[in-house]
């Protein structure tokens, strides 16, 4: 046995997802539970491509109303006003604040769409077998784990307008039901990328070569 | 070989072998890169003043308002309860659960149960349940969001100081403190070492 060339998976090893023990699988063996830390044992996420589309496939459904329906409504003496995602960076851009607007158009429109296609083409290279750069698409799948939590921005800032503006008779700011559906977006993202599991970018790749 | 010597990459599955690390070195995957295990010189004592000062500021940042807003002598201040509390009652309960779970459950049941492991730790011993727990602190830290909300109440005073008079408060401050205290935290912090240890009592 030649360490260094060969995986877990070849070898029959289950790594515990939690606490990274090793430890042989027997044939014909199931629910198989680590002995140090009591966790169920897979060689790779069960049923990852299945559960990552799952949610994946969510996520998409609530992405439109994410972005055509208000995140908020306010209103005031002045009149009511509801502002989608889109409205609320137009407002930070005209009103000259450019790099916020920037900050939040990458948070919340730029990094959820990305996030959703890059996720899309991971499931799809893995399902294909693919076997090209799995070291650029373990990156990408880096960038997406990291930045997902980013997206919640926008949710906070609704949340802290919505209890600041509670002006009674001067103004008042609700969450409109925009904030639930891109709520749900960034959760089932998340969720989706913990689903996936990396390992099987290079899985093919290693079955190539033997 | 004895298997206990031997590590699986948890990205790309290879299997290595185990080198023992000192000077805070990092062990990375041969082939991709990801990051194996660390050596954290003082590890437990370094995590645990760092979680110690985040709780304390954990508090603070809880109880007292993070902004404020005048308009025409009306004022009106939010602390972090009261955002989730105002969106609760304009029946976004969703919201107001999600917003809940990621700046206070998330982070407050973290810093806790960071301090219950390592305390014990501190003086040789292991915390009853300190295998659930570190799992528990696993699934959670990702939904601990501090570092981003502190974002939205900065992009939020934006957004006011054109219609009002914004005032910072000692939360926010505190949030401020708070964010470097948890990556100082969770960058001490060496899961492998707490690992090893558990295998050696059991």
């Amino acid at each position: 046995m030649n360490v260094g060339d060969i995986t877990a998976g070849q070898m029959g090893f289950y790594a515990c997802h939690v606490c990274n023990l090793l430890a042989k699988s027997e044939p014909g063996e199931h629910d198989a539970v680590c002995r140090r830390c009591g966790s169920p044992l897979h060689l790779r996420k069960p049923d990852s491509v299945a559960r990552t589309w799952a949610f994946l496939i969510a996520a998409y459904i609530l992405f439109v109303p994410a972005n055509v329906m208000p995140i908020m409504h306010t209103s005031s003496l002045f009149g009511a006003q509801a502002d989608t995602i889109m409205s609320g960076v137009i407002y930070l851009w005209m009103s000259g604040s450019w790099h916020l607007a920037l900050v939040v158009f990458i948070a919340s429109i730029l990094v959820p769409s990305a996030k959703l296609l890059a996720l899309t083409f991971l499931v799809v290279s893995v399902q294909r077998r693919s076997t090209w750069e799995p070291m650029q698409r373990t990156k990408l799948y880096r960038v997406v784990e990291f930045v997902g939590r980013w997206s919640m921005l926008d949710i906070f800032v609704v949340a802290i307008l919505v209890a600041l503006v509670h002006l009674q008779s001067l103004a008042t700011i609700e969450a409109g039901f925009g904030a639930v559906a891109f709520g749900g977006v960034v959760v089932l993202t998340m969720l989706a990328a913990m689903e996936f599991d990396p390992r099987l970018i290079w899985d093919p790749k290693r079955v190539q070569h033997g | 070989m004895e298997l206990s010597s031997l590590i699986a990459c948890h990205e790309c599955d290879l299997l290595q072998r185990r080198v023992p690390l000192a000077g805070g070195a990092v062990a990375c995957c041969r082939c991709c890169h990801a990051v194996l295990y660390r050596d954290s010189p003082n590890g437990i004592d370094r995590t645990l003043a760092y979680t110690l000062g985040a709780l304390f500021l954990f508090l603070i940042a809880n109880l007292y308002p993070i902004v404020g807003l005048e308009v025409q002598g009306n004022r009106q201040v939010a602390t972090l309860y009261g955002t989730v509390h105002a969106l609760w009652n304009d029946g976004r309960e969703e919201v107001a659960s999600l917003v809940a779970f990621t700046t206070m459950v998330s982070p407050a049941l973290e810093i806790i149960l960071l301090a219950y492991l390592l305390i014990p730790l501190r003086f040789n011993r292991i915390a009853e349940g300190t295998i659930p727990v570190l799992r528990f602190l696993q699934t959670v830290k990702p939904w601990s969001m501090t570092e981003v909300f502190l974002l939205g109440v900065l992009v939020s005073l934006v957004k006011l100081e054109h219609l009002a008079h914004v005032e910072t408060g000692i939360g926010l401050w505190a949030f401020a403190g708070l964010i470097p205290l948890l990556i100082a935290a969770a960058g001490a912090f060496s899961p492998d070492e707490i690992w090893n240890k558990v295998s050696r009592t059991s």
